[in-house]
């Protein structure tokens, strides 16, 4: 069945030039291949973000190392944070919600497709723009440097007086650039979901991964705009000479964290609502039952949504806030626990007395659930102000925050990767590479990750080029450091088993999973048009009903 | 091509879904409040904060007669999607050149002011905390009265051509929705620095 659409497709993909080709992938408007490009560009910033972080560990390996100067070394942590976030987090997200939300709502694309392709070149150009800072940063007369004032850019660091040349402004435009095509994308996110469902797809039927990109999405909205905002005021501030963070003038520099951190604590739940919608398709695929609670996550979702929006000043604790205000958000932030607790038990009931099949994905979801706990344990460690005044600005922040997107989010994405790439390539990832790089990558993280917490917790700040020996830090250093090679070898691992499945990969056939939602009854890789004719669903779980005509879900539900 | 077609039988419930050009323009209108709710924090913070004048009460006049423009073009292009609705392409066009008229003379009374502003009183987006909040947030505003006014310009082109009719009255109706929260956002503005701002 689906080998003969992939003879059709071949068929008319051999014996033309590349530059046809390239030309088709550049102009598309398809929404598979928009995601694919998006994923692709991820990919790419990924292994030059993880780079980076290669650089900074390997000045961090012992004391008094030379590794990079000073200067060097504040870029690469400004360069770190800024693509990991903006040009490896969202672009990776929305390129799965791109390619899997049309098709599992039964839909033969987005809802606009041209306004898809304008959104991904206005990020991929965000990313370029910033990038060309290593080359245009300084300007003409120099040899170029990147923006070096920290991924969330305090004021006065970005006034002229203290950024001189052109690299914070490389940086702000290219967010500024890349957070308008985020908009673009969360909107017709939103009008594929609410206008392009298929008939009986009701709102209570949609596959949770369908209902958490709706929420993320809705966040995008009030959440990127806020920095769209601050970034226009500082380009004011650095262009028309305005004072809105010039101390000098009245203006204030806490005006900006508060700006930054209501667009930084929101994007942090826009970044991990996905894994949670990766965790909620694949455990119950994996555990051979449907999801525990389905109604219980929608709301839950919902309400880390809304009380994302009000936990922001818990990055702020150290600046010296009334004791109201850290009441306030101490217990706002605690609060979020609440919601997020309840998807982890869901999840665990999910797989309760299910017969778990511990193939690839299903092992990077158990890991993500219990390195997403602990992720979460250190959150209400630092969400509490008394706490956060001892340890704000250590490594244990450090240590907390990639727990939550490394241990919690990329452990998911790998995940989806694993999951969908039979879908998006037609060829299933070699079981034996993937265990290997889950297994490297498990070790690694934990060996960096687990062990940060310490040096943290014995006062060593974030963000500095190097240290003293015989503080207690230097064996934890070195450990960690020994800790992201083996995540840099796993990564590789990872890549190579991209490309060797590619080539050489099991043809993965419409349902390899035997999985229950709509873009399993589709050829692997989708036709174009996705359905031939548009599908008509009566339960959460259509391919489930049409394999067990007997036994219908909608029974259930 | 029997081999790709789908298992599913063809649709027989009755299926309606809200057209996504609402939706889309509501998710714009959502995420463009954000921006502005985040300007008009700032203009608030900074109120009374500047450390050299001129201060808004010196400078500042309220330009009633340009807000009614402003304002009342709601309701022309409210009755022209109506008419266009009907299919009245007569009414339709006059209201919407009347919209656009209205549209243009607010964005007269802005550029007078500004000219006074910096002219008379020598106020520049640089000169004090109030100019840097005033004119970034009168800008924001203006600029997207003329992304508003360039769209309806483009209908008013494509409607003398008679390409505008029954149909089309859909996507009008998207373009007046954002025509409405330019108007909107207008009040906000408007209260913020010539009613609480003075």
């Amino acid at each position: 069945m689906s080998s003969d659409a992939m003879a059709i497709r071949t068929a008319s993909e051999t014996g033309r030039p590349w530059v046809e080709t390239l030309h088709e992938w550049v102009t598309t408007v398809d929404h598979k291949r928009l995601g694919i490009l998006y994923i692709l560009y991820a990919l790419f910033f990924l292994v030059v973000a993880g780079s980076e972080a290669m650089i900074m560990r390997i000045q961090l390996m012992y004391p008094h190392n030379a590794f990079v100067s000073p200067q060097v070394f504040n870029r690469m942590f400004t360069m770190h944070g800024t693509t990991m976030v903006f040009f490896v987090g969202i672009p990776i997200l929305f390129g799965f919600a791109n390619y899997i939300v049309p098709l599992m709502i039964g839909a033969r694309d987005m809802a606009f497709p041209r306004l898809n392709a304008f959104s991904f070149w206005l990020t991929a150009f965000g990313g370029f723009l910033l990038y060309f800072s290593f080359f245009g940063g300084s300007g003409l007369y120099g040899a170029g440097s990147a923006p070096d004032v920290g991924w969330w850019a305090y004021a006065p660091l970005t006034s002229r007086a203290f950024s001189p040349g052109h690299s914070t402004d490389y940086w702000t435009i290219g967010l500024l650039v890349a957070g308008f095509g985020s908009i673009g994308t969360a909107i017709n996110i939103i009008a594929t979901i609410l206008c392009m469902r298929c008939p009986g797809m009701k709102l209570g039927r949609m596959p949770l991964l369908v209902w958490m990109n709706l929420v993320m999405s809705g966040m995008v909205l009030i959440a990127i705009t806020p920095l769209s905002a601050a970034q226009i005021m500082l380009c004011v501030d650095r262009y028309l000479g305005g004072h809105f963070f010039d101390t000098q003038a009245g203006g204030s520099a806490t005006l900006w964290m508060h700006f930054f951190w209501i667009f930084g604590h929101p994007e942090v739940y826009i970044l991990i609502i996905p894994a949670f919608a990766f965790m909620s398709e694949i455990v119950p695929v994996f555990s051979r039952k449907p999801i525990f609670g389905y109604p219980v996550m929608v709301g839950a979702t919902v309400c880390i949504g809304f009380l994302s929006l009000s936990v922001w000043a818990h990055h702020m604790f150290t600046i010296g806030m009334s004791s109201y205000t850290n009441a306030f958000f101490t217990l706002t932030t605690l609060a979020v626990g609440i919601p997020t607790g309840i998807k982890i038990f869901n999840w665990l009931g999910t797989m309760w007395g299910g017969k778990i099949q511990f193939k690839t994905p299903m092992l990077f979801c158990i890991a993500f659930l219990f390195q997403f706990l602990i992720a979460g344990l250190t959150g209400i460690m630092l969400g509490s102000a008394a706490f956060n005044w001892q340890l704000s600005g250590s490594y244990f922040v450090v240590a907390h925050f990639h727990y939550t997107l490394v241990g919690g989010l990329l452990f998911a994405i790998f995940a989806a990767f694993y999951y969908w790439y039979p879908k998006i390539i037609g060829k299933m990832l070699s079981e034996g590479l993937g265990k290997l790089h889950f297994w490297l990558l498990f070790i690694g993280f934990h060996l960096t990750f687990d062990l940060m917490h310490i040096p943290g917790l014995l006062g060593m700040p974030r963000r500095i080029y190097t240290y003293e020996p015989g503080r207690g830090w230097d064996t934890w250093n070195l450990l960690i450091t020994i800790g992201a090679f083996i995540q840099g070898i796993a990564t590789l691992v990872f890549v190579a088993n991209l490309i060797i499945s590619y080539f050489k990969g099991a043809k993965a056939g419409s349902d390899p999973w035997d999985a229950w939602t709509l873009e399993w009854s589709v050829s692997s890789p989708p036709p174009s048009y996705n359905f031939a004719s548009i599908p008509t669903v009566a339960s959460r779980r259509p391919l489930w009903d049409l394999k067990h005509p007997e036994d219908q879900d909608g029974r259930y539900e | 091509m029997s081999a790709i077609s789908s298992p599913f039988p063809e649709s027989a419930v009755a299926w309606k879904l809200p057209y996504r050009g609402k939706i889309g323009m509501a998710c714009l209108i959502i995420a463009e409040s954000a921006i502005f709710t985040i300007f008009v924090v700032a203009y608030l913070f900074y109120g009374g904060k500047s450390l050299t004048g001129p201060t808004p009460r010196e400078v500042l006049e309220i330009p009633i007669f340009f807000s009614i423009c402003l304002l009342s073009s709601s309701a022309t292009i409210h009755l022209a999607s109506r008419f266009l609705e009907r299919g009245k392409r007569g009414g339709f066009l006059i209201l919407w050149v009347l919209t656009i008229v209205l549209g243009v003379l607010f964005m007269y009374g802005t550029g007078r002011e500004w000219h006074r502003l910096i002219y008379e009183h020598g106020l520049t987006i640089s000169t004090n905390l109030f100019g840097t909040t005033y004119y970034s947030l009168v800008g924001l505003h203006a600029f997207h009265v003329t992304a508003g006014l360039l769209m309806l310009t483009i209908v008013l082109l494509f409607g003398l051509a008679g390409r505008v009719g029954q149909e089309q009255s859909g996507r009008i109706d998207v373009l007046s929705m954002y025509w409405h929260f330019v108007d909107v956002v207008w009040v906000v503005v408007f209260t913020v620095v010539y009613v609480l701002g003075r």
